[in-house]
């Protein structure tokens, strides 16, 4: 199963390294990380997705809050939050596909943000299943190239974390 | 001075003036390029500095220090090689929760990065063995480091904390200030247990009929071995102790039943297996002590007291957790059971006392290692013992009688060969009145012997006592056992004449060759009041027994001692 954990930390060098040498070292998965800084600049905020049972996810959390840098942890339950991740994605593009292209970016309410005599690059905000199938309609026409910034979310309604 | 006001200093001061408010007395350390501003400050300083003659020993000495004195211990490397040198110290306080502040220098911050001469990155190196780590970037910032440092090592779950002071940082200068509080919102420590929960652990407490209480080194740290007995008498109770938990109960205490676990006494381990309620306080489900986890306690509810709430259902799923201060969580427990109906229980662990004693071979022309560890036992009543890793440290560990806690100091989570001797130093200069023996073997004494040479120029009268056989015994134990007697390098017989090595340093050399030599030779160490040295030739082959092969569960149990 997967979970999604927003981590508060302390926005200094060298946390990244710790969180993600905890990982490591405890033999946890990390799926994905995003990290940036927050409201309060001496806050940084980490989106970690992490796969295991509950009993790895309570592990995480315990060994997360272990570490001096780390202010708070909190599980963002996956109904309750909204979930955004971007991808940019390099198609091959001839006048031939081009505007299949544009027609599949516009259902997903993606952009084309460059555009070459041979590719296209298409940007896409979304959850990870709204990724996953602007990627698999635009195999077809080849990747040549992708990149994702690994998921942030924030729950719904008033609440902080 | 007082805090609050300022001062100009340079950094090298400013950490001096530092470890003075931290009450620090003692450093232990070995100078370097990177040092020269530090050290010459100490040149001058009231601090007491213990030169070691490798830095390994300087971080085993501040961990000895810690654990018999309670209060945190302090070494001191250079940059590259004398910080590196200090990592297995490092380790081994991190493994056994005990809060030392480890400093190192570092080359110039405009060269770190650099591959700089004697450069290595030691925050990273030691992130995964320290509590939390600092390089110190802006000179200004050192005495809130230092202040935070003290702080995390000795609060909460103890450990080390290592500071890496790049030189540039020493010598510029600085308003000095130190600060009166620390703030660190990501670092607050549980000391007070929930008190629903300590109603619901009392409640199951008392309705136990074959009750355990498992005991570790966490008892030691949180100064909870008075609570524990009571709390023991109490509920009437055995306890059983881990390696780190030795000390927290008497041995000879009726309630005691000893260490658990893989060398653990049978009664120990008997009792564990077949209670219906085990109480763990400050201790964390180590294979060393569960054997095979899933026969662990099969019939039993489990209650587990620690203060770090990451040990709660780490190896094993625990009923009722409370997280908090061993000595805190006691007390309260204390007010709220009543005695356990656990009269038929105590009867029985008696019988298996009377049916399955700790003894070993009885012979008057070979000296056997565990009458060594008695002989000891009696001449030295209240001595602190220090071990290395091997044979030797269970022998000590089930066959010297202790009484207090903080006496026996012993490397459980890292199983360091080489701890000993210099932890034993370390120990020496905390508690200077109390007699202090290393007890160690062959080869553990050989991986840090040259701290013969410290104990001589310091006067360290630490007594040494080599359970000598020739053997690295305890892998020889597993050869024989396990491997069908092939010792492959483990025969290390012949490595030095221990009392020649003794007297090269300018310490004591004896020798014991005969069970009668033994305590007449110990004797004799002790009463010259110098670092000494006793080289006792024991039985070559002798193993430790019982002992639960690892993965077994832990009544299933081998008998090696031949009667
Ligand atoms: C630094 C280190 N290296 C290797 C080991 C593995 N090891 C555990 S016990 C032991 C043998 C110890 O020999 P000795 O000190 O003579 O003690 P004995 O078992 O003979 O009493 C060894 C090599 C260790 N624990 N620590
Ligand atoms: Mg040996």
């Amino acid at each position: 199963m997967k979970h999604t954990l927003a981590v508060l930390v302390e926005n200094r060098s060298g946390v990244l390294t710790r969180v993600a040498g905890l990982f490591s070292r405890r033999g946890y998965n990390i799926e994905s990380l995003a990290v940036g800084v927050t409201e309060d600049l001496s806050v940084s905020r980490m989106t970690i997705v992490v796969e295991g049972d509950d009993n790895v996810l309570e592990q995480v959390t315990k060994q997360l809050n272990k570490l001096i840098d780390v202010i708070k942890v909190s599980d963002i339950g996956n109904d309750e939050a909204v979930e955004r991740e971007l991808a940019l994605i390099k198609v091959t593009a001839d006048v031939n596909t081009r505007a299949e292209i544009i027609q599949i970016a516009n259902i997903f309410r993606a952009r084309i943000v460059d555009v070459a005599p041979k590719s296209m690059t298409v940007e896409v905000t979304g959850d990870e299943a709204k990724l996953q199938a602007i990627e698999k309609l635009l195999r077809q026409f080849g990747i040549k190239e992708m990149v994702r910034t690994g998921k942030i979310a924030l729950s719904r309604g008033p609440k902080k974390v | 001075m007082k805090t609050g006001s300022t001062e100009k200093v340079t950094g090298a001061k400013a950490l001096i003036k530092c470890l003075e408010q931290e009450h620090v007395d003692t450093l232990f350390g070995y100078p370097g390029g990177a040092l020269l501003p530090i050290y010459d400050e100490l040149y001058d300083s009231d601090l007491r500095h213990i030169l070691v003659r490798h830095e390994q020993a300087a971080a085993h000495a501040a961990d000895g220090y810690a654990r018999v004195t309670g209060k945190t211990g302090v070494c001191i490397a250079t940059s590259g090689p004398g910080a590196t040198n200090l990592v297995t110290g490092i380790a081994t306080a991190y493994m056994d929760s005990v809060p030392i502040v480890a400093l190192t220098g570092q080359v110039p911050s405009s060269m770190i990065g650099n591959d700089a001469f004697q450069e290595a990155n030691i925050t990273g190196i030691t992130q995964p063995i320290t509590k939390h780590n600092y390089l110190v970037q802006d000179a200004n910032e050192l005495p809130r480091v230092v202040k935070e440092a003290f702080h995390i090592a000795s609060t909460g779950r103890q450990g080390p904390v290592l500071i890496d002071l790049p030189k540039d940082i020493t010598t510029s200068e600085i308003e000095f200030y130190y600060p009166e509080k620390v703030e660190l919102r990501g670092y607050k420590p549980t000391y007070k247990g929930n008190l629903q929960q300590i109603k619901r652990a009392a409640e199951e407490i008392t309705k136990a009929e074959r009750p355990v209480i498992y005991a570790g080194g966490g008892i030691i740290n949180s100064n909870a071995s008075a609570e524990l007995v009571q709390f023991a008498e109490a509920l009437m109770a055995p306890v059983a102790t881990t390696l780190m938990g030795i000390g927290a109960i008497p041995t000879e205490h009726f309630l005691n039943v000893g260490m658990l676990g893989m060398h653990g006494s049978k009664y120990a381990n008997y009792a564990i297996q077949e209670s219906d309620l085990i109480i763990a306080v400050g201790a964390r489900f180590d294979d060393r002590v569960t054997g095979k986890l899933e026969s662990f306690a099969p019939n039993a509810k489990i209650v587990h007291i620690d203060i770090d709430p990451a040990e709660i259902s780490k190896n094993i799923p625990v009923h009722i957790p409370i997280v908090g201060d061993a000595k805190q969580i006691l007390k309260m427990l204390i007010k709220y059971v009543k005695r356990c109906k656990s009269e038929p229980w105590l009867a029985k662990i008696k019988e298996w006392k009377k049916e399955f004693p700790l003894t070993y071979k009885k012979d008057s022309k070979v000296i056997q290692p565990q009458f060594v560890i008695e002989k000891i036992s009696e001449i030295c009543k209240d001595a602190i013992l220090v071990t290395e890793v091997g044979q030797h440290q269970m022998w000590a560990a089930q066959f010297f009688k202790y009484s207090e806690p903080r006496t026996f100091l012993t490397s459980g989570g890292l199983g360091t060969m080489g701890y000993g001797y210099p932890a034993a130093l370390g120990a020496k200069v905390g508690r200077p009145e109390k007699l202090v023996v290393d007890i160690s073997g062959d080869g553990s004494f050989q991986m840090n012997s040259q701290e013969l040479a410290t104990a001589v120029q310091n006067e360290i009268p630490v007594v040494a006592v080599i359970l000598n056989n020739g053997y690295l015994g305890m892998v020889r134990q597993w050869q024989e056992l396990f491997f069908d007697r092939r010792y492959s390098y483990t025969d290390i017989s012949g490595s030095v004449d221990f009392v020649k090595l003794a007297e090269a340093y300018g310490a004591l050399g004896l020798r014991a060759e005969r069970p009668s030599e033994v305590g007449p030779a110990i004797e004799a160490a002790i009463k010259s009041e110098r670092p000494a040295v006793v080289d006792v030739r024991v039985e070559c082959e002798a193993n430790v027994s019982p002992m639960v092969p690892a993965g077994a569960a832990i009544n299933e149990i081998l008998d090696l001692e031949e009667n």
